[in-house]
């Protein structure tokens, strides 16, 4: 099809072409941006954790009173939770995955280095491995014998016994590869505070770490120490069973935990799936929001096209009417709004390339996003080029049913 | 004149129902979406405490060792025990004090109610008067009370209802981690939002229930929560937080005068270099000292999610906008017929731009009444969500107005071109055809 007498049609409507042209443009370099946006939630949403999240429950208790004995008490209060039938095994750790806040430390490969090569998530408590279905690819496990009271490892820090610390721990495969890029981590030592070294025992596959604010910084990147907790140092017991036993145990460990100290107070408690849905609320909250207002932009867009095609149709009546009794086809006169609307979009979505690329450093100075990949422009064009096209059709073939004797009436 | 155009306008408007519709359709959404965000990033960033946010500094200090140090990084965003109160035993402000916060366990003497956790505010005396926080009933405490580590509470409203029925509660007995205190107030209503003085518990999280003197909660060895940096040695342990090398503490102090200000900033810098003589800062010695807006500014408290849903609404009005322009390029140009034969009948170019900017206001005033609609939806719709400053979200006078105007302004503009354009129009060209 010639596009000539388009083009020429078109410049006598320069203003009203370029308006159309400038918000398919706008519409199309948010569009881009927004579907990008929505990407990275969603990437944020379902970010693997490496823990068994269908088979853990937790619960959060304090004390009412100051307690002495929370070594002992925090024992008894796990031997009783083992035995709850169907849990497999319990671990009082200081964080788990999921909170908001968290414990963190900074990791030097050498103990002169200056500036932290990562900085990495502490977790403490027994038979935490086990707990949370963290899968071990190479090494072995944290010792029971390796085991220290965290009040213990207070004293020796405050009387600088370094040595007495406990100087294994375990790291995630994430970890080691930032550490010790290409070298097996087995063995390799790394330096925590004013110097002190600390051997690698064993590698995990995955764990991801605790707190909005440092996911950023490296999501896996966690390591796991053989440091026991009371309940005041701990953050709540968390129990490993089958995913259809959990309200099961839950209820019964309310019950026990409740039977061994009536005097505490039940601050939190849930499945690990539940608290994984509401550390990502916010996120979801968000990508709705933005899948709502890019369907909107797209929405007025359309009704834009459809506007402005009308209104178009209605004032070549005529001259489509002449046309037809000269001859053109109805498919003729389809085709001419189709391309007519498709030379517009695609100058449109020209311009929309360059807002999308110029909002996307915009983005990247003020909201530390990563580069968007060029994958999305293709993406953005051709739903623009879609709802071009669907919004055109209903004028088009209104024009298309002009018949040709409206080119005989005056008027 | 006036009346004579609406009617015009109107009947105009009439005459193209769909493309009237379309038009006030795409000014209400682009009104409603861009109100929406803009009320909560204007709720979100109001002054905490009018009138006296911009005396209230907050005193930093950098007492980290070497490690991990490089020229001009900014010093850690609490206070250590040990600095907080040397600064506050210098009595340099007009009012100082040094605060911290925590969860104390609850036990209410009514049977029907469980044990619970209060949000704790564990303060010196200052607090009250610094702050300028009403009271329902009785008073803060004084500095002999932070002496003598007296076990008496303040209560928040909310609570003294819970407990006591919302009665004069002063002299009543309070139960907190096993211990006796008396209600020595109950204040009035008070929330300056964000959470300015410790934004670490939540910027726009709930308030505080029990605020009781700091020297009570460490002799009782309260809970505290909240971040604690430590470096070095520093383990974060509980019970020895006055001694590790942890920051923890906020400190605040009231200067009234720029001389004070100027005053206070070099007793900080020369306290700063006494520690580093002294060994204890092994770092150069630096502080720094921001008042409330310049605090909240520095730690960017309005969520970036907010900012970026902003700009987004503003991409959305703006997109919205060029629609409507170009659909009400389309209307006027079809008129071009009628217009022609107003100007050959002796109509002014300005009469007949004014008649159809009055056109475009009045689809923008429609478009604004439905735009304001649509954000008071749309603020209902942010109340639905999760984050803590959902329930903040609601519509003020002031943005009501501007809601208002923006949308007319907007629409005002928008038929600024098409107006311009249909009335240049030659009345000859339109008369021949």
């Amino acid at each position: 099809m010639d596009i000539r007498p388009i083009l020429f049609t078109l410049r006598k409507h320069k203003l009203t072409c370029c308006l159309l042209v400038l918000q398919i443009a706008f519409t199309c370099a948010i569009v881009c941006n927004t579907i990008f946006l929505i990407g990275q939630r969603l990437d944020r949403i379902h970010i693997p954790s490496g823990i068994a999240e269908r088979e853990l429950v937790y619960v959060e208790l304090s004390n009412i009173g100051g307690r002495t004995d929370g070594m002992a008490r925090a024992a008894q209060d796990m031997a009783a939770l083992r035995q709850i039938p169907g849990v497999t095994v319990v671990t009082l750790p200081n964080e788990m995955p999921f909170d908001n806040g968290s414990n963190n430390m900074d990791v030097r490969t050498d103990p002169n280095q200056r500036v932290a090569t990562l900085d990495a998530t502490q977790y403490f408590g027994e038979n935490l491995v086990k707990t949370f279905g963290v899968q071990l690819v190479e090494g072995r496990d944290l010792l029971p014998e390796e085991y220290v009271d965290l009040t213990d490892v207070f004293t020796m820090l405050a009387n600088k016994q370094y040595d007495k610390l406990p100087h294994s721990t375990l790291i995630t495969r994430d970890m080691a590869e930032r550490l010790w890029p290409g070298q097996d981590p087995l063995g390799k030592q790394f330096y925590v505070g004013p110097g002190m070294p600390f051997t690698v025992v064993g590698v995990m596959a995955n764990l991801i770490r605790p707190g909005r604010d440092r996911m950023s910084n490296g999501a896996g990147y966690s390591s796991v120490w053989p440091v026991r907790l009371t309940l005041e140092q701990g953050d709540g017991y968390i129990l490993r069973c089958a995913p259809e036993d959990r309200d099961r145990v839950l209820k019964a460990a309310l019950e026990k935990l409740r039977a061994n100290d009536p005097n505490r107070i039940v601050t939190a408690k849930g499945t690990m799936e539940e608290h994984r849905h509401e550390f990502f609320q916010n996120d979801r909250a968000m990508a709705g929001i933005l899948v709502g207002v890019c369907i909107a932009l797209l929405v007025v867009t359309a009704l834009g096209i459809v506007g402005l095609a009308s209104f178009w149709v209605a004032q070549r009546n005529r001259s489509i009417g002449v046309r037809r009794a000269l001859g053109a086809t109805r498919g003729n006169i389809l085709r001419y709004f189709q391309t007519e609307n498709f030379l517009l979009t695609s100058m449109g979505i020209g311009l929309g390339m360059v807002l999308a690329y110029g909002i996307n450093l915009f983005l990247i100075v003020h909201y530390e996003l990563p580069r968007m990949p060029a994958l999305y422009f293709p993406v953005g064009a051709l739903i623009l080029w879609t709802i071009g096209q669907v919004a055109v059709l209903g004028p088009a073939l209104r024009a298309a049913a002009v018949p040709p004797v409206v080119a005989t009436r005056s008027v | 004149m006036f009346g004579y155009y609406l009617d015009l306008a109107v009947r105009s408007l009439r005459r193209s129902k769909v493309l009237t519709a379309l038009m006030v359709l795409a000014v209400a959404l682009g009104i409603g979406a861009c109100m929406t965000t803009l009320t909560v990033l204007h709720v979100l960033s109001g002054d905490p405490l009018p009138g006296r946010s911009g005396s209230l500094y907050f005193p930093q200090l950098d007492p980290r060792d070497t490690v991990g140090y490089v020229p001009g990084i900014e010093p850690p965003e609490q206070l250590t025990w040990i600095d907080g109160m040397n600064l506050l035993r210098a009595k340099r402000a007009t009012h100082q004090a040094l605060m911290t916060g925590g969860m104390v366990p609850l036990q209410p003497a009514q049977t029907n109610l469980d044990p619970f956790h209060a949000n704790g505010r564990y303060t010196t005396a200052d607090f009250f008067p610094m702050f300028g926080v009403p009271f329902h009933y009785g008073s803060g405490w004084s500095s002999a009370e932070d002496d003598s580590k007296a076990r008496v509470v303040v209560i928040s409203t909310a609570l003294n209802d819970k407990l006591f029925g919302g009665q004069n509660s002063v002299g009543k007995t309070l139960r907190l981690q096993e211990a006796d205190f008396r209600v020595i107030g109950v204040l009035g209503d008070w929330r300056p939002d964000p959470h300015f003085y410790d934004l670490n518990m939540g910027a726009y999280a709930d308030y505080e229930e029990v605020y009781l003197p700091l020297s009570t909660s460490r002799d009782l060895h309260m809970e505290h929560d909240g971040s604690v940096d430590c470096w070095g040695d520093g383990g974060g342990e509980q019970a020895k937080l006055e001694q590790s090398t942890c920051t923890w503490m906020q400190f605040w102090v009231q200067l009234d005068t720029p001389a004070s200000v100027a005053d206070y900033r070099s007793f900080l810098q020369h306290y700063a270099e006494d520690q580093h003589a002294s060994g204890r800062f092994a770092r150069p010695p630096t502080m720094r000292l921001r008042n409330v807006p310049q605090w909240l500014e520095y730690k960017q408290v309005v969520p970036s999610d907010t900012r970026l849903q902003a700009w987004l609404a503003m991409g959305f009005l703006l997109v919205c906008l060029i629609n409507t322009v170009g659909l009400m390029l389309a209307k006027f140009m079809r008129r071009a017929g009628e217009l022609g034969v107003r100007r050959a009948l002796g109509a002014s170019r300005r009469a007949l731009f004014g008649q159809l900017l009055l056109e475009s206001g009045v689809v923008g005033f429609v478009g604004g009444v439905l735009g304001l609609l649509l954000a008071l939806l749309g603020l209902w719709l942010v109340r639905q969500q999760p984050s803590d400053y959902a329930k903040l979200a609601h519509m003020d006078s002031a943005m009501l107005l501007t809601t208002f105007a923006i949308a007319v302004l907007a629409t005002m503009l928008a038929g600024l071109l098409p107006a311009w354009r249909a009335c240049h129009i030659a009345p000859a060209l339109q008369l021949k055809a």
